[in-house]
């Protein structure tokens, strides 16, 4: 048996003269979300895409569900299922002629394609725009459905390409419940995000994309006590941070850096003392600077 | 229930092909405008070369029973056009991504669209001939005859067709399948469709005579109406196989170099 559901070894993958993976080692338990974080254009949607089979690796090993995706193709897409980046979702058919058509497609007979539709429609509240052409959906309809697509039948391993871009907060966290949802059913989750919110809510471990490159992975605990332990952040009059100071958090240390910072700021300072956010972990990974500290 | 546990065989190529080419019939009729035209512009094409043109082409009176086969042409090369805008909105589309990423044979997705061109073509070939014979069409094929010619008709169509769809595969863009696949549509115009091609500059003619459109009209004009055949038949179902072949393994390769591409 197969603990791991994603294995990845020195993927490299280049587009003409541009490299766009460079060398990726990965591995995701079986049972477990892990969300790779990262901003525009480092390679998250072209990783997807040959861990998927869409395209393939140039160097390297990608085995997913324990099979290669370049000499087990078939095997492969019978243990996924991707929601892309777009909303993979007919227009011109409604949400239930959408479910029972995949429902088909997945080996499902017409009546179980129909009952799949019904409880994937309550599930996913898409009950009252069932019959109405998904033209007519809004954004987070779109992606409820898209969702509930990738679910007609039962794949371990689901990877969800930017599941919340472009949504709104009430939708983003709607789709959040839904994903925390299926980690709890057992589902192996491969979600890409340019949150790191998203990341931070829904991952057990976190992978940061950078370059073409895995900077670093962890849980996000990890990966914060990696930046460093706690940081002093000094405040404005208008709550804007002007300076952050790294910090071992006892009272000799903190005293010591207040008492120094105490004559070279405006008055009325504030201080707050905290752990570092994932925003840190993001831009300490990300850029090459070396220190988190901000202006 | 969001997860069900229930394991699944995947679907077979039969159910695959039918599950599309249910899907595209459904597009089709969803389509109202380019339903419409597809009934509507055979229509106009047969009023407008039997009263409109048809006198001064032929003042004879029997130029209906001349331009037929060539209207049936010109509709199912605009028929069939929208094939290369349908596969093409579907290839830009996130949803070819799911398909592809499915246990299931994708192609079949372009063979969908194939069907249901065919069969609105069919549909389309229907109604210019019943608005032809309101119109004085007086056929004088057998039974035999009129079973070649559609066969000849079908065999046009899928050739046009699955052209189209290599051009959707292969075009960028719906808009610009749509371009690519405009220069097509002119073919008809320049064969022995309206005007015979002894009519035409020699230097036309030899174009006119050795394009593959040519022949076909005059297989479907000599089964329906009693025109000397000659070769053509062996010529028109050559050109079409041939096309056919060329067109069928364009889109496949092409529909794989995309999945390696994106």
């Amino acid at each position: 048996m197969n603990q791991m559901a994603i294995e990845v070894s020195n993927l490299r993958k280049n587009f003409g003269k541009q490299i766009v993976l460079n060398g990726i080692n990965l591995s995701v338990p079986a049972g477990t979300v892990f969300a790779l974080l990262g901003p525009n254009g480092a390679g998250k949607t072209t990783l997807i895409h040959i861990l998927s089979t869409l395209i393939t690796p140039d160097e390297g090993k990608v085995r997913v569900g324990g099979y290669d995706v370049l000499t087990q193709q078939d095997q492969v897409k019978q243990t996924i299922s991707l929601t892309g980046q777009f909303a993979a979702v007919d227009e011109v058919l409604s949400a239930e002629e959408n479910l029972i058509m995949i429902g088909r497609l997945s080996g499902l007979t017409t009546a179980e394609s129909r009952q799949r539709t019904v409880e994937l429609l309550k599930a996913f509240d898409l009950v009252d725009a069932a019959k109405k052409k998904v033209k007519t959906y809004s954004g987070g309809m779109r992606r409820r459905l898209d969702l509930a697509i990738s679910l007609v039948v039962s794949r371990p391993v689901i990877f969800l390409d930017e599941p919340t871009t472009g949504l709104d907060t009430i939708s983003r966290r709607a789709l959040w419940e839904i994903i925390k949802q299926l980690a709890k059913n057992g589902m192996t989750v491969f979600l890409t995000t340019q949150y790191l919110e998203e990341a931070d809510q829904l991952a057990d471990r976190i992978g940061v994309i950078n370059g073409g490159r895995i900077v670093a992975v962890g849980s996000s605990e990890e990966l914060k006590s990696h930046v460093g332990g706690e940081v002093i952040e000094l405040l404005n009059a208008d709550d804007e941070v002007i300076h952050t100071i790294p910090t071992s958090g006892s009272i000799e240390d903190i005293s010591r850096t207040l008492n120094e910072l105490v004559r070279s700021v405006p008055v009325g300072t504030r201080v707050n003392i905290r752990r570092p956010s994932m925003d840190d972990v993001f831009v300490a990974f990300t850029s090459n600077a070396k220190e988190t500290m901000h202006a | 229930m969001i997860t069900t546990n229930k394991p699944v065989k995947p679907a077979s190529l039969a159910v695959t092909n039918l599950v599309f080419i249910g899907r595209s019939i459904r597009h089709s009729l969803r389509n109202t405008e380019a339903l419409l035209m597809a009934i509507m512009l055979p229509v106009m094409l047969m009023l407008l070369f039997t009263y409109v043109f048809g006198g001064a082409i032929d003042s004879s009176g029997d130029y209906v029973n001349y331009v037929v086969p060539g209207i049936i042409l010109l509709c199912a090369g605009f028929g069939s056009s929208s094939t290369a805008v349908d596969v093409s909105n579907d290839m830009t589309n996130g949803i070819i991504d799911r398909f592809r990423t499915m246990p299931i044979a994708s192609l079949s997705v372009v063979t969908g669209h194939v069907v249901a061109s065919l069969i609105r073509n069919l549909f389309a070939t229907g109604v210019v001939l019943g608005v032809a014979l309101l119109v004085g069409f007086r056929p004088t094929g057998s039974l035999v005859d009129w079973i070649l010619a559609i066969a000849v008709i079908t065999l046009f169509i899928l050739t046009f067709t699955w052209l189209f769809a290599a051009i959707g595969l292969v075009a960028g863009s719906p808009s610009a399948a749509s371009g690519y696949g405009f220069a097509l549509l002119f073919l008809p115009y320049l064969s022995s469709a309206f005007v015979p091609t002894d009519t035409m500059p020699t230097w036309l003619r030899g174009v006119a005579n050795h394009q593959p459109i040519t022949p076909v009209i005059e297989t479907i004009r000599g089964l329906l109406t009693g025109t000397p055949l000659d070769n053509s038949p062996w010529w028109a179902v050559g050109w079409c196989l041939l096309i056919l072949a060329v067109a069928f393994i364009w889109s496949i390769s092409s529909f794989r170099k995309k999945a390696g591409r994106r």
